[in-house]
């Protein structure tokens, strides 16, 4: 059933403070908008639960993306327009470039946030496995005051999340020591734009003399968040590329991963496409250290 | 007449459409998509999906392509507006217009004013757009007739066309 407008509110206040004390002043009860890619969606299907939306959409200080020497910071409403265009993300985080120009069309890129992509907490979305490889920190905000997540502790468990009722998504931090890194992402889906990835990957690594001396590996719709291979990472480093080191972490990617059958793909498919992907990702990165 | 709690909720959203400036009293939730078609009688945006996939209901709102599905109408308190209707006197609208009639990127003509609009958006920040530049710039708008290839001939020559003059 199509929603009734009639029964939603939508309260702009305009501003950062004032915003806050709206989601401090009923917890639970306001649900903030961007630029609705995901939100008016359930919305029009009947299927949101919220009927008090808060606009965050014209916040100034969720739009910034601030430079520092060591740290880039993104403000949450950040579209993936933005994203795709900014000069230092693109030469320093280009998993994140990437992703941004996966994701949706160019009208949803125009309107979709990258902290709206955090707070979705879809364990399918392309921007999310980036974030995990660079090692981003978020600044969450409160009228209580702001505290700083590491993202790879945000999300807790399907769309579960360190996020308090009260709180908003201020930015995602990250750290500027990356652009020397060999870096691979690979969306495999029905079609590049507008379809939901069945397997998507981000990695990033080191090598030299041959040796890996750091390998970032994360990877989209194979479990119930956006996850990070720690333990095919561990095997990995320190280690030379060849063949069998290959077909270890091959192994070791099945076993990290909890992929299901869904409407997009099967849990056998995404099983047998995630060990492609960090096979190929490691062909690339052997070759990439020959070379240095 | 008694105030009907639906009533009670409607705000007042102004904006520029088209070049003129409109106030609608409308709920804040209402979609942008409907406010066109049913407010302002301007049916050139469609309703394909409802859910930002198909781009048929594609409006720029302050330049910039958008799903007018997805945007609720209160986001666009202040904004400017462009929907097909208001096209006509853009400087890529004749080339595009005639391209696409020659080259028949419109068949049942759904789709076509998303299009229209997403190849002008592309075409204003890429004026000599490659053909992965259409394809991506078009991703967004679904196209049930043509097959796209017509599309991105008429996109192609109209980028030509425009140097050409």
């Amino acid at each position: 059933m199509r929603a009734d407008p009639a029964e939603y509110q939508l309260v702009s206040p305009g501003n950062l403070q004032a915003v806050l004390s709206v989601l401090a002043s009923e917890p639970a009860q306001w649900l903030p908008i961007a630029g609705g890619t995901d939100v008016m969606v359930l919305y029009s299907a009947g299927k949101l639960p919220n009927r008090k939306l808060i606009n965050i959409w014209n916040i100034p200080e969720l739009r910034q993306i601030e430079l520092f020497p060591d740290t880039i910071r993104i403000g949450a409403a950040c579209t993936y327009t933005a994203l795709r265009r900014h000069e230092i993300i693109s030469r320093e985080f280009p998993l994140l470039a990437t992703a941004a120009s996966w994701t949706g069309g160019i009208a949803n890129q125009n309107r979709g946030t990258l902290g709206g992509n955090i707070a979705n907490a879809s364990p399918a979305a392309d921007s999310l496995p980036a974030l995990l490889v660079y090692d981003a920190e978020l600044t969450l905000i409160s009228v209580r005051g702001e505290r700083r997540v590491p993202y790879r502790e945000f999300h807790t468990g399907y769309k579960k999340m360190a996020l308090a009722s009260d709180e908003l998504i201020r930015d995602i931090s990250l750290q500027r020591r990356f652009s020397e890194y060999v870096s691979h992402a690979r969306k495999v889906g029905a079609r590049n734009a507008q379809a939901i990835s069945k397997v998507c990957l981000a990695a990033l690594g080191q090598v030299s003399n041959g040796m890996i001396q750091d390998v970032r590996l994360a990877v989209g719709s194979v479990a119930p968040v956006p996850l990070r291979l720690q333990e095919t990472e561990r095997l990995l480093t320190g280690r030379k590329i060849e063949p069998s080191l290959i077909a270890v972490a091959r192994k070791s990617v099945a076993k990290e991963i909890q992929p299901i059958d869904d409407i997009r793909s099967a849990a056998r498919y995404r099983t047998a496409v995630a060990c492609n992907l960090v096979g190929d990702f490691l062909v690339k990165f052997a070759a990439e250290g020959a070379k240095s | 007449m008694n105030p009907s709690p639906e009533a009670a909720a409607k705000c007042e959203v102004s904006f520029t459409i088209n070049g003129q400036p409109r106030r609608v009293l409308v709920h804040p939730m209402e979609r942008l998509l409907d406010v066109l078609r049913n407010e302002l009688a301007l049916t050139g945006a469609k309703e394909g999906c409802g859910e930002g996939e198909c781009g048929s209901c594609s409006v720029l709102l302050d330049g910039l392509l958008v799903n007018s599905c997805l945007v609720p109408v209160a986001q666009v308190s202040g904004a400017n507006l462009l929907t097909i209707e208001g096209i006509s006197g853009h400087v890529l609208m004749k080339p595009l217009q005639e391209a696409f009639l020659e080259c028949g990127g419109a068949q049942c003509g759904i789709c076509t004013p998303g299009m229209i609009l997403a190849a002008v958006h592309l075409l204003e920040r890429k004026p000599q757009p490659a053909l992965t530049d259409i394809q991506e710039g078009l991703a967004g708008n679904l196209c049930r007739c043509t097959g796209y290839m017509q599309i991105f001939e008429a996109v192609t020559k109209a980028a030509g066309q425009r140097v050409s003059r």
